[in-house]
C-alpha cells in the first residue's frame, strides 16, 4: 500500500476521532454552557412573547398557573390586552400585567388588586382568561355591583379593549 | 408585580429523550472502529481485511440491539454513555487484534490470537448490559441489599487470596476446566452500592458531629472507624494479594463517596495521609511494591538483559510523537509477552495514533465520567446519586491508575483500561457498570408524571336563578 494512502488514512482517522470528540460535546453543550438565556422583546412582541414564555416555562410555575387560573394551555392572540390599568380611584396608575392568571378585585387582603373603597365588597369580582384567551369580567355577588361602560354586570361578560370597568369609585381597563 | 420585571426567559433543554441522538452517535462510534480495523488491514497486509463485513455486523448488531433496548427500558437515559463505551470497546477490539498480528506476542504459549475471545467477552458485557437494563426497574432496589453487598464484595476480594498468584498477583479465581475471573473487577461495582447505601444513612453522624480545628472539621473517634477498617482492608488486599490497584481503587472510592456524602474536606486530608502512610508501610517490606516503585523511578535501568517495560512504554510514546506511526505501524510488539495487549494497550495505542489519539481517547473516558458525574447531579433521591458518583468515581481512579502508570505518572499497577485492554472481567463488569449509570439517568431525567387534576383548581360553578 503507497505510503501517501496510509499517511491520508493515519491522518483522516484522527480527523474521525476527534470529530466524534467535537460531536459528543456539542451533544452536551448546555451542560457545559449553561442553559441557553433569550432576552424577551419590547411590548410590541406582546402575544408571541407571552407565547414563548408559557411554553419554556418550568413546570412548577405552569402548574402554579394552572392552578390559579385553570387554564394554563391558553393561547394569547394577537391584539389581545397585556396589561390592567387602574384609571380612576385611589389605586390609579397601578398596573399589572397579564399573563393567563385570574385577577381578582376586592377588599379582602388576599386580593389582587386590594380596593381601599367603601362601596366595593371584600370579594367583589374577578377578571381571567376564558379558554380563547378573551378576558372576562365576572362579578361574585357584590353589594353595589361591578359595571362595565355603564351597564351593571350579571353575568360573566368578555371585557372589550379600552372599556371601563367600574367598582365604586375605581375605573380599570385593559390596555394593549 | 415583580414578575413583570423579569426580562429573561430559560430556553428549553432540548428533546426531553434524546434517543435519535443517542443512535446518531452510535453509528458513528460503531464507524470509527470498522475504519480503524481497514486501516489496520491495509497497513499490514496491504488488503482490506476479510473479517471486515463480519466486525461491522457483530459490532453493528450488538450496538443496534443495545440501542433498542435503551429505547424500550430506558427512554430517558443520558444519550452519549452508550456511543462512548461502544467506541472504546470497538476500538480496543482492533487494537487487540492489530497486536494479534504480531507473531511474536501471539505464540501459543502466551495465548494466542485474543480478539475473538475478547470479542466473546463484550458480547456476554452487552448480554449483562441489557440483563441489567432489563431487569433493574429502579436503582433504588439495590439500596436493600447495602449490606448482603457488603459480604459479596468482601467475598470476592477475599477470594483470589487462596488461588495461585498469576503475573505477580493474586487478583484471579481460576476455575479449572472453564476459566479465571478477575473479582475485583465485580467487586468495585459491588462496593459501591454498599458504601452509597451505608453513607446515605450515616452521612449525618460523620458530617455533623465533628470538631473545627485548625480550618478542618475532626471527626469523632469512633466516626473514624469506617475509614479505618476500608484503609486496614485495602492494606491487606496490597499485602496478601500484592495488588496496588485494586488497593488504591477501593480506598480511593471510600474516600471519594465519602467526601461527596459529608461535604468535609478533611476527608479528603485523612484519606490521602492514610494511603501515602500505608503506601509507605507496606513499601518497606513488600517486595513486590518495591520493585514497581523502583522500575517506576528508575525506569533505564538494565533488568534481565534490557529495559524495564515502563522504559518500553515511554519508547513506544516518543516513536508515536504527536500523530503517531499509523495504525498497524508501531512497534509496541517489542514490548513482549502479554502486557501490551492488557496493561500496555495504551501504549500502543499512543504510538499509533499519537499524542493527539491518545488525548482523544482520554477525553472520551473523561466525557464518560463527566455524564456519570452529571447524572449524580441531575438524581433526585441520595442513593442514587452517592451510588452514581461511585460508580463514576471508581471508573476514574482505574483510568487514571491505569494510564498515570503506563505513562510514568505513578508506579504500574495491574488493572486494566476499561473497556479498551484485554480481559473479560474487566470488559463484563464495565458494561454492568454503564447499565446502572444508564439506569439512575433513565430515572433522574424521566419528567415527572403529570399531577391528577386537582378539584380545588376547577372554576366554582355559580348557579342564578
Amino acid at each position: 500500500m503507497s505510503e501517501l494512502t496510509l499517511t491520508v488514512m493515519r491522518l483522516g482517522f484522527l480527523a474521525v476521532l476527534w470529530l466524534f470528540v467535537i460531536v459528543a460535546v456539542q451533544v452536551i453543550r448546555s451542560d457545559l454552557f449553561g442553559t441557553r438565556v433569550t432576552q424577551r422583546g419590547a411590548a410590541r412582541r406582546g402575544g408571541q412573547e407571552a407565547r414563548t414564555q408559557r411554553q419554556a416555562a418550568p413546570p412548577q410555575q405552569q402548574q402554579q398557573r394552572r392552578q390559579e387560573g385553570g387554564r394554563g394551555g391558553n393561547r394569547q392572540r394577537r391584539g389581545a390586552p397585556t396589561k390592567l390599568v387602574v384609571s380612576e380611584g385611589s389605586l390609579t396608575g397601578t398596573t399589572v400585567a397579564l399573563q393567563g392568571q385570574t385577577i381578582s378585585l376586592g377588599r379582602a387582603h388576599d386580593s389582587t388588586i386590594v380596593l381601599d373603597d367603601d362601596y366595593a365588597s371584600s370579594r367583589h369580582a374577578r377578571i381571567y382568561p376564558d379558554r380563547d384567551g378573551q378576558w372576562i369580567v365576572e362579578d361574585l355577588g357584590s353589594t353595589n355591583g361591578t359595571y362595565l361602560d355603564r351597564t351593571r354586570l350579571t353575568t360573566p361578560t368578555p371585557i372589550p379593549l379600552g372599556a371601563p370597568i367600574r367598582i365604586g369609585k375605581t375605573v380599570i381597563e385593559l390596555r394593549k | 408585580m415583580s414578575s413583570t420585571t423579569n426580562t429573561t426567559t430559560i430556553g428549553t433543554i432540548g428533546a426531553p429523550s434524546r434517543r435519535n441522538t443517542e443512535l446518531a452517535m452510535l453509528v458513528f462510534a460503531v464507524l470509527i472502529p470498522v475504519f480503524a480495523y481497514i486501516n489496520v488491514g491495509l497497513a499490514k497486509e496491504e488488503a482490506v481485511p476479510a473479517g471486515v463485513l463480519g466486525y461491522t455486523l457483530g459490532l453493528g448488531l450488538l450496538a443496534g440491539v443495545a440501542h433498542l433496548v435503551v429505547r424500550k427500558w430506558a427512554p430517558y437515559a443520558d444519550p452519549l454513555m452508550l456511543p462512548i463505551a461502544t467506541l472504546l470497546n470497538g476500538l480496543g477490539l482492533v487494537f487487540i487484534w492489530r497486536l494479534d498480528q504480531e507473531p511474536q506476542i501471539s505464540t501459543p504459549q502466551l495465548g494466542g490470537a485474543m480478539a475473538p475471545g475478547q470479542l466473546m467477552w463484550s458480547t456476554l458485557g452487552v448480554a449483562l448490559f441489557l440483563g441489567v437494563l432489563i431487569f433493574l426497574k429502579d436503582h433504588r432496589v439495590l439500596q436493600r441489599y447495602t449490606y448482603i453487598s457488603m459480604v459479596v464484595a468482601l467475598v470476592l476480594l477475599i477470594a483470589p487470596i487462596f488461588f495461585p498468584a498469576r503475573f505477580g498477583a493474586r487478583i484471579w479465581i481460576t476455575i479449572p476446566g472453564v476459566g479465571s475471573l478477575q473479582p475485583g473487577e465485580f467487586a468495585k461495582i459491588i462496593i459501591a452500592i454498599f458504601f452509597a447505601g451505608y453513607l446515605m444513612v450515616k452521612r449525618d453522624a460523620l458530617a455533623l458531629a465533628s470538631r473545627r480545628f485548625m480550618g478542618l472539621y475532626l471527626p469523632r473517634g469512633r466516626d473514624l472507624g469506617p475509614i479505618l477498617v476500608i484503609w486496614a482492608l485495602s492494606l491487606m488486599i496490597l499485602v496478601f494479594e500484592t495488588d496496588l490497584g485494586t488497593s488504591l481503587l477501593f480506598f480511593g472510592l471510600f474516600v471519594i463517596m465519602l467526601y461527596v456524602a459529608t461535604e468535609r474536606t478533611s476527608w479528603i486530608v485523612f484519606g490521602l495521609l492514610l494511603s501515602a502512610g500505608g503506601a509507605v508501610a507496606v513499601a518497606t517490606f513488600e517486595s513486590h511494591v518495591q520493585v514497581r516503585v523502583h522500575n517506576w523511578l528508575n525506569p533505564l535501568e538494565l533488568l534481565n538483559g534490557g529495559v524495564t517495560e515502563t522504559a518500553q512504554a515511554m519508547y513506544s510514546f516518543g516513536s508515536g510523537g504527536i500523530l503517531g506511526s499509523g495504525l498497524g505501524q508501531g512497534y509496541s510488539r517489542l514490548i513482549g509477552g502479554i502486557a501490551p495487549k492488557s496493561d500496555y494497550i495504551l501504549a500502543t495505542v499512543g504510538e499509533e495514533i499519537g499524542l493527539a489519539g491518545l488525548m482523544a481517547i482520554l477525553l472520551l473516558y473523561g466525557l464518560l465520567i463527566e455524564r456519570g458525574i452529571r447524572t449524580a447531579l441531575a438524581a433526585r433521591d441520595p442513593f442514587g446519586k452517592l451510588l452514581s458518583i461511585g460508580l463514576s468515581g471508581a471508573f476514574a481512579l482505574q483510568v487514571f491508575v491505569v494510564a498515570g502508570g503506563v505513562t510514568g505518572l505513578i508506579p504500574l499497577t495491574g488493572m486494566t483500561m476499561p473497556f479498551l485492554a484485554q480481559g473479560g472481567s474487566s470488559v463484563i463488569a464495565n458494561w454492568a457498570l454503564v447499565a446502572i449509570l444508564l439506569r439512575i439517568s433513565d430515572t433522574a431525567r424521566r419528567p415527572a408524571p403529570t399531577p391528577a387534576p386537582s378539584t380545588d383548581a376547577e372554576m366554582t360553578q355559580v348557579v342564578r336563578p
